[in-house]
This record gives structure tokens, C-alpha cells and sequence, in this order.
């Protein structure tokens, strides 16, 4: 382990430039992102520390909407305040914005549907992401603290969740028994004490 | 001009109901788009290539698609750049707008109770969840459309391999005049993106 630096302040500029780099090379959704903003977020700038990254993708995991978008807005919104969260989802958002544009306006499905160097690209791309998505699998866990005692829910969790059985397969249900459980862990023996 | 409010509230309703990112939020937009017949089936089948094929989100991908191409597929007077423009920004902006007030809103509430007990045990009962919800996802993507859309046997054994090596540079430190380094994840992407080329595209 390296020695922790103070969680540090960033600019609006930094914070725009760093989200827009993030969503230039978001692949495959707001889970492969998470990689890249922990190498850029927590570990070479330090505006947030490891833990703290882990709560902000539990509160955008549970809401609505483009997962990745909320990500930026949380984190944003931790480190530079409102300004910040619109800030840094602007940057995330505009990249694929003007890429998209672009397209839209000069360019015709096919020449990028049936363009073989850019799918050659992707068939490389692909199973990369997913790579930079196990990488996240272990140090979160790291980051989550886990014990004999818990480490039993992320099994299951992921268990489930990969069944893809409809209901019993939602992460918000996770989402809402983990918050659950969390609490009642919490209140149940603090009503013992003062009975 | 009804076309705009029509594609703002298609947008807003898939911002607010769009849970689970990307590919689930997919048919929602399929049935709001497709369904008034701003774009045909075939249309957003091409939407959705593009967008894996783009970087970004899918949710975003679509909103700026969508909403250049339907203001004139609906009505011939509004084909043109700005008329398409205007129709890209609204939907983006409608898309974004409710679940970035949702969060800000969250995080603010939670920020201002962070130092109470019942806050702190919530997310520490969050915390594994969420372990498991990345894992979840890693599993989920091990499919063929991302290993082996061809059902060729060497190009799967290729694809592992650049998964493996990818996630060894990413999570290894490597020695690197005389210190360790590791890899950016945008570097590995990058690279990945070059190995495909070679391997598949020459």
C-alpha cells in the first residue's frame, strides 16, 4: 500500500476535462467506467477516498436514469458540490453527444455498421471492458471491508443477479435488503440497551 | 413543433422509469420511439449497432440519435440540421435532467445526516451489495455477443486472452524504472482496441 494522500480540491476545469476523458473511453455502460474513475478520481487527483467512491455508486445505483450520468453527477456533486455534479455530467455526457451528432449529420448507419476496421476495433474492445470490470470487483471488496461474516453477499448477490430470473433477479431488491439489513443490524441492538 | 414536446416527454419518462442501465432502459425506448413511428424498426436497430460501437452511454447514444432524425421523419418541414439540432439537444437534456435532480437531491439529503447512526449502517449494509452488483455485471457481460459473436472457436480463445491480459495489466503493478506502475485503464482500452485491429481487422 501506497501512503494515503489528503483527500485534495479539484478545479471545474479538471473536474470537466477528467469526466470528459471518462466518457470519451466509457465502453459498455456506467459499470465499465468504474475502473477508469477510480485510476482518475481517487487514486491520481484524491478527491475522494476509496469508501466514499463505494457509497456514491450504491446511491446511483438505486435511482433511475443513465447510470453512468448519475455516477458523475454523484461524484461531482461530492467533491465541487451542484456546480460540480453538472459540471462533471456535462463532461461525461458530451463526448458521446458530438460523436453521435456527428454521425447523425454526415455519416449513414451503414458506413459505421458495416465499416470492418471499427469492428475490429470493438471485437478487441469488448472483452477488454469486461476485464475492467473484474478489476473493480476486487478492489471494491477490499474497499468494503469484507469479513467470514459478510462476504457471503456479494456471492449471492452476484449469484442472482447473473440468474437473470425477472424480480428475484433486480438489483434494487438487493439495493433495498442490503439497506435494510445495514439498519436493522444497527437499531436492533441499540433498542436491547435502553430496554 | 408538437414533435418536441412529444420527444421531451418520451425522454423524461425514460430518464424517471429507466432503471438498470443501458440494455434494460432499451425496450422502453424502442416501444416510445418506434411505436409513434418517429423511426422504423430497422432504423433503431442501426441506433442501437452504433451505439456499441461509439463510447458513451446507450441511454445518451439513443436521446441525441432519436431526437435529430424524428423531427423530420415526422414532419418534412422540419428536416434540416438546426430543426434536427434543437431535436437532439431537448431529448438529451430531458433524458439527463430528472435522474441528475434525483441524485443531487439524494446525495445532499445524505450528505446532511452522515454523521447519524442510521445513515451510517444503511451503507454499511449497502456496501457488500454493491460488491456483488459489479460482480454481477463482470458475469453478465462473459456472454458471446462480447467473446464470441462469430461462434468462431480461435477468435473466443483470443478474446479470453485479452480479457486476461488486459485485467493482469490493469490490476498488476508493473516494474517501471525502478518503480511500479500501473497500467491506465484507458491505455489498456486503447491497446485492446489496436490488438483487435490487428488480429481481426487486417
Amino acid at each position: 500500500m501506497k501512503t494515503e494522500k489528503p483527500v485534495q480540491d479539484g478545479s471545474y476545469w479538471s473536474l470537466f476535462s477528467t469526466f470528459f476523458k471518462i466518457g470519451l473511453f466509457t465502453f459498455g455502460g456506467g459499470w465499465a467506467m468504474i475502473s477508469i474513475i477510480q485510476r482518475e478520481i481517487v487514486d491520481k487527483h484524491h478527491w475522494i477516498e476509496k469508501d466514499d467512491f463505494l457509497d456514491l455508486l450504491a446511491i446511483s445505483q438505486s435511482l433511475p436514469g443513465i447510470l453512468a450520468v448519475n455516477i458523475a453527477t454523484a461524484v461531482g456533486d461530492k467533491i465541487k458540490g451542484g456546480r460540480g455534479s453538472i459540471v462533471s455530467a456535462a463532461g461525461t455526457i458530451l463526448p458521446s453527444f458530438l460523436i453521435i451528432l456527428f454521425i447523425a449529420i454526415f455519416l449513414t448507419p451503414d458506413m459505421i455498421k458495416n465499416n470492418k476496421v471499427i469492428s475490429s476495433i470493438f471485437m478487441g474492445i469488448r472483452p477488454a471492458v469486461v476485464a475492467l470490470i473484474i478489476a473493480p470487483v476486487i478492489t471494491s471488496a477490499k474497499a468494503a471491508n469484507l469479513k467470514w461474516k459478510t462476504v457471503w453477499i456479494p456471492l449471492v448477490v452476484a449469484l442472482m443477479i447473473s440468474l437473470d430470473m425477472g424480480t428475484v433477479s433486480s438489483p434494487i431488491l438487493y439495493i433495498v435488503l442490503g439497506a435494510i439489513g445495514g439498519f436493522l443490524l444497527w437499531w436492533i441492538p441499540r433498542k436491547r440497551i435502553r430496554n | 413543433m408538437s414533435i418536441y414536446w412529444q420527444l421531451i416527454w418520451a425522454y423524461i419518462k425514460i430518464g424517471i422509469f429507466g432503471f438498470g442501465g443501458g440494455y434494460a432502459m432499451l425496450s422502453l425506448v424502442e416501444k416510445s420511439v418506434v411505436g409513434p413511428g418517429w423511426i422504423s424498426e430497422t432504423m433503431f436497430t442501426d441506433i442501437v449497432a452504433i451505439s456499441q460501437m461509439t463510447p458513451g452511454p446507450i441511454g445518451i447514444n439513443s436521446a441525441t440519435y432519436i431526437g435529430y432524425v424524428a423531427p423530420g421523419s415526422v414532419n418534412p418541414a422540419l428536416d434540416g440540421i438546426g430543426w434536427g439540432l434543437l431535436g437532439s439537444c431537448l431529448a438529451t437534456l430531458a433524458v439527463v435532467i430528472p435522474s441528475f435532480i434525483l441524485v443531487l437531491y439524494s446525495s445532499h439529503f445524505i450528505r446532511k445526516h452522515s454523521e447519524s447512526g442510521a445513515i451510517k449502517a444503511i451503507f454499511s449494509g449497502l456496501r457488500p451489495v454493491v460488491v456483488g452488483l459489479i460482480a454481477s455485471a463482470a458475469i453478465m457481460l462473459m456472454n458471446a455477443a462480447n467473446f464470441n459473436p462469430n461462434g468462431i472457436n480461435w477468435q473466443l480463445w483470443t478474446n479470453v486472452a485479452i480479457c486476461a491480459i488486459s485485467f493482469c495489466l490493469v490490476f498488476f503493478p508493473i516494474p517501471f524504472k525502478g518503480k511500479t506502475i500501473k497500467l491506465h485503464p484507458i491505455l489498456v482500452i486503447v491497446m485492446a482496441g489496436v490488438a483487435g485491429y490487428l488480429i481481426y481487422g487486417l
